[in-house]
Order: structure tokens, then sequence, then C-alpha cells
């Protein structure tokens, strides 16, 4: 399958993901972002050493996959992008800090061991986090959320219909790599020599969309900015379920919750 | 490019937000789109085709493999660079939320580092001068703005990247080495993307200038260098990069070299505690590859071997240095040109 087939499916899973209904997708969209927000800079915030700390972190994700009902290896498919790269960079400190903190019969840990592990977890939570937030909202709810945090309406709308068109972009520009490909037999991509008048028509003609998208906008009487249609207010709930969350998090951030449990059978 | 969560400190995380987003409120500010708010639909559509033309692959010639296209330069080409920032800073968002490339605390730095250089410094430094000018004709000054600008705004991204990384105090990688992996590997890419963006930008020239930004501000005056003229001088500009730069190469040891060895002559102690002479395997296998090594070098560290304090065999070593990897580059291109054919 091409990269812009496969960039089409994820977008339409995701839709599809955001329409469930759990008590995870009732929240409001706003307490949600703010959540998220939260746990992902508290989880980037345990240094390096932390592991047995950071581990309990993993209680809020998993909770929220059994709550929202959305399948784990989705979000394991999405870490392909940046795995890799938190690999690449955390990969150097077991060989450059061989320093040994712990001494597992005949395995010895490295501090620089430790520092990888947390580095990968950190990575992989956060990751987790963003995917929970764009499962359970689907993209209008997100810009709501973020009008109701006062970012720029020309940020919302740009995000909004950016989002719209990609899919149909995809689309056009899947139907011209289709078409090149079979004129190019065996060939893994596009040759040198069409570069510019295969991209270039794209955007000629992505150009001349947009035009017409400004006439159609200005029949509508659009005025620089959309009205979203369900307004909603934010419910006792919802702040419950942020304040609780927030809780659970500092909570985490300041209490050995790993270290606590293993005293308890030590 | 794209930095996630995990490599970032709260700190830094909130410093490049805060750098990303004033540069946004000054962008949306300088579109003034009460006024002019049919960029309102381009905006979102170019941002959009900009990501399409993210996904397609390019084949690099001579090398079989293919590369990619990040598309800041030509936002900024086709739209400005304000609004090739807010558009930027929108695929990005996207990216992160939709397709996990990036991350949420990490959007201000992605921010930075893929959409500020290429869209501001990329456009103000290279692209508008360049092409303003009446050195050469546009299809030329096209090619020589999107190649430099993509060049020298990777290069930059990716340096910003180091310091963000080191700052975040997440790796044990010394900040030297750390870039002696990044900067060599962004300057392939950068040029990767400057020939792409220059393609693109060309037939857009060819078949509806007005479309681009500042080409479609003033008449169009062909010049009197020809892209034949340009690749000569770019290659001097290398060469003498390569010899002037050299006088000024630096006697202290690289960043890895550091990180293992340190530089006692220059104040620091032994970092790792290695000692230089004796690191190493000592076998017979590694003695013979050591005599080989001194026999066939006939640069040892950049300079003659018969006269190792002459300043000017660094000068040389840069020149012959710079026109060996030319020649290597070049017939790794032809034998993988060769041994494609043969297999097909």
């Amino acid at each position: 399958m091409d990269q812009m087939t496969n960039a089409m499916l994820e977008l339409a899973d995701l839709d599809a993901l955001s329409k469930l209904d759990s008590a995870v997708h009732r929240r409001h969209p706003l307490v949600k972002l703010l959540v998220t927000i939260a746990y992902i800079m508290i989880v980037v915030s345990f240094s390096k050493d932390q592991l047995s700390a950071l581990i309990p972190m993993v209680l809020y994700p998993v909770l929220l996959f059994q709550l929202s009902g959305i399948s784990m290896r989705v979000c394991f498919y999405k870490m392909r992008f940046i795995l890799p790269l938190v690999c690449a960079v955390g990969i150097w400190n077991p060989i450059l800090d061989r320093q040994v903190v712990m001494q597992l019969g005949a395995l010895s840990i490295s501090s620089g061991m430790i520092s990888f592990v947390t580095l990968l977890l950190k990575g992989v939570f956060s990751l987790m986090a963003s995917f929970l937030l764009i499962a359970t909202t689907n993209i209008e709810q997100i810009c709501y959320a973020l009008s109701m945090l006062k970012i720029p309406d020309v940020l919302v709308t740009q995000l909004l219909i950016t989002y719209r068109y990609i899919s149909l972009l995809l689309k056009e520009a899947g139907t011209m790599m289709n078409a090149y490909s079979l004129r190019a037999p065996g060939q893994k991509g596009l040759h040198f020599s069409a570069w510019g008048s295969f991209v270039g028509q794209l955007l000629i003609r992505s150009m001349d969309r947009s035009q017409n998208l400004y006439q159609s906008m200005q029949m509508r009487g659009f005025t620089g900015s959309f009205y979203y249609a369900r307004e909603s207010r934010i419910q006792k709930t919802d702040i419950g379920y942020l304040l609780g969350w927030i809780l659970f998090f500092l909570l985490l951030r300041y209490v050995n919750l790993s270290v606590l449990i293993g005293n308890l059978f030590v | 490019m794209h930095m996630a969560d995990a490599l970032l400190a709260p700190a830094v995380a909130a410093t490049m937000y805060v750098a990303s987003g004033v540069t946004t409120g000054v962008s949306i500010k300088e579109l003034r789109l009460k006024e002019e708010a049919e960029k309102i639909p381009v905006m979102g559509v170019m941002a959009a085709f900009v990501f399409a033309g993210q996904m397609i692959n390019y084949t690099i010639p001579g090398t079989g493999s293919s590369g990619h296209m990040c598309g800041g330069m030509l936002l900024s080409a086709l739209l400005g660079p304000y609004a090739g920032f807010v558009s930027m800073v929108v695929i990005l968002a996207i990216q992160c939320l939709f397709f996990a490339d990036g991350g949420l605390m990490a959007l201000g730095a992605n921010a930075w580092n893929m959409a500020f250089y290429g869209c501001f410094i990329g456009y103000f430094l290279s692209y508008r001068p360049i092409v303003k000018s009446k050195m050469a004709n546009m299809k030329v000054k096209l090619i020589l703005a999107s190649v430099l600008g993509c060049i020298v705004t990777l290069q930059l991204g990716a340096f910003s990247v180091c310091i963000e990384t080191f700052a975040s105090g997440i790796t044990e990688l010394p900040f030297g080495a750390f870039a002696a992996l990044m900067q060599p590997i962004h300057l392939a890419i950068g040029l990767i993307e400057g020939l792409i963006t220059a393609a693109v930008l060309v037939f857009v020239y060819q078949t509806r200038p007005s479309i681009l930004e500042v080409v479609g501000e003033e008449e169009v005056v062909p010049g009197k260098w020809t892209l034949k003229k340009i690749a000569v001088v770019l290659g001097v500009i290398a060469l003498l990069i390569g010899g002037i730069g050299s006088q000024f190469a630096s006697s202290n040891p690289d960043g890895l070299e550091w990180s293992l060895f340190g530089n006692e002559d220059g104040g620091y102690s032994a970092n790792m505690g290695l000692d230089e002479e004796e690191f190493g395997v000592a076998s017979s296998v590694a003695d013979t590859a050591a005599s080989i090594q001194e026999k066939t070098a006939f640069l040892p560290d950049y300079a003659f071997a018969s006269n190792e304090d002459n300043p000017m065999g660094t000068t040389v070593s840069g020149l012959v240095g710079s026109a060996i990897v030319a020649i290597l580059a070049i017939g790794l291109c032809t034998l993988g040109g060769l041994f494609r054919k043969r297999v097909a």
C-alpha cells in the first residue's frame, strides 16, 4: 500500500474512532486537552534516572484505553516515526555511561541503560496520551477547545481547512502517482526529470481549487472564522475528571509508587 | 527532524513554545487577514498540498534511494514568509496530532526548527535577495535561491535540534559528537530539499509566474549568468571554503575525540580517562592496519607527511580533500548507475 493511501486510511480510522461513544469520548474537549498537556508535561519532567517513579504513569493511558474501548495496537503502529528517533538519541547512553548501579545476578545494569529505558518510556507514554486525545476527540471538538483557550481564529480555521483538504489532495496525489507508476514500471519513486512537472501540476491545481473554495465560502457569508454548530458547556463531571487526573499525576510525580508497592513485599 | 516530547525538558519545550508563539503572533498580525480574507483558503489548501507533497518519494539521481521534501521554503516562495510560517505550524500540528510525527510538547521546538528557519531565514537571506537581484535569468536564480536557502535552513534547524537536546540533558552523547552526526546528514537532506523546491518553482515560473510571491512583483530581467557559470562559481566557492577554512581548522580534537580523550592542552581533563596513544585493542591485525595506514596516509592529520608543521599543508589538504570527496561521490554514483543497469 502506498504512503498516500496509508495516510488517508489512518485519518479515516482516527475519524471513526473519535465518533465512538464512551465515558472518555463524552468528556469536554477542553478538559481532555488540558489533561493530556498536564500528563505529557509531568511525564517529561521525570529525570533520566527516575525509571521506577516513571513506570506508574502508564496507568493513565492503560486506563483510558480500557475506558474508551480503543485498541492499543493502533497506537503502537503510530510509534513508527518517533521511536526510531528517540532510540537513535538514547542508544548512546548505555554505550557512554557504563557506571554499574545495579547487579541482577550475572547481569550488570548501568545508569546508561536506565536512562535509555526512561527515555523510551517517556516517548511511548507521551505518544499514547496524544493518540488517546485525538482518538477520543474529533477535529471540530479540538478546534473548539483551542478557540476556548483563545488560540487565534486564523490558526484554528487553518487547522480545519488543512485537515479537510489533506484527504482530498492525498487522493489526488495518489491518483497522479498511480498513473505515473503505470507509465514507469519498476521505478522506485518520482524520477528527477518529473519532480517539477509532477508536483508543479498538483500545486497549480491546488491553487485553483483554493480560489474556488474561497468563492464558495464567500457565497455562504464567510467572514474570517467558522462558527461551531454545537457549543458544549463544561459539566461538573468534566471538572472532576480534570482535577482527579491532575492530582493523580502530581501524586505519582512526588511519590514513588513502585518503591511503595515494592516495600510491601520486600 | 521532528523532535519527540521525550527528547525535550519542560523548560526547553516551554522556551521554544514562547519563541514560536511570538513568531506566530507577529506573522498573524503581518498577514492582515481581515483585509485579505482570500488568503485564508489559499493558505489552508497550500498547507494540505505540502502535506501531500511530503508523501511523494523523490528518486535521488545516481543513488537509487529516495528522499522527501519538507516544504518550508516552497511555502514561503508561494505565500510569503508570514503565511508560509502559519501554514507550516498547522502542518506540524496535524502531523503531531494525527500521525504521531513530533509531539504536543515539542510542537514549539519543531515549529522553530523546521518552519522559522525555512520560512524566514531562507526567505529573507536567500530567496528574496537572489530572486530580486539581476545576476542571472530567473530559472538560474530560482535554483540558486532554493538550493542555498534549503541547505542553510536545514543546517540551522539541525543545529537547533542539537542545542535543544543538549540543553534538555537527555543524552550522554557530547554536544560536539551529536552535531557532527546531525550536520552532515542534513547537508545532504538540504541539498535534496533544495533541488525539489527548485524543480517545482521553475515549473511554476514557466507555467504560471504570477503565483510566485516575489516574481509577480516585478519585471523579469534576463541576466548574464548561465546555469553552467553558477555551477562553476559554486564549485570554486566549495574549494575556497575547503582551502581557506581549513587554515582556521581547530587544533583541538573533535567532539567525539574530546568526549573520549579530553584535551589537556586546552585545559580540559581527560573526560573518560582514556589515553589517546594507548586506546584501542592491541593485536597483530591492528598493528598491520596501522602500518598500512602510515604508508598510505599522504596527509596525516590534514598536513603533508613530509612537513607536518607547515600550515600550507592544512590548506592543501583541504583542497585535495574536497577534490577526493567530489571524485569519490561521482565515482560512487557512476558505479551505482552501472550496477543498476546491469541488474536491470
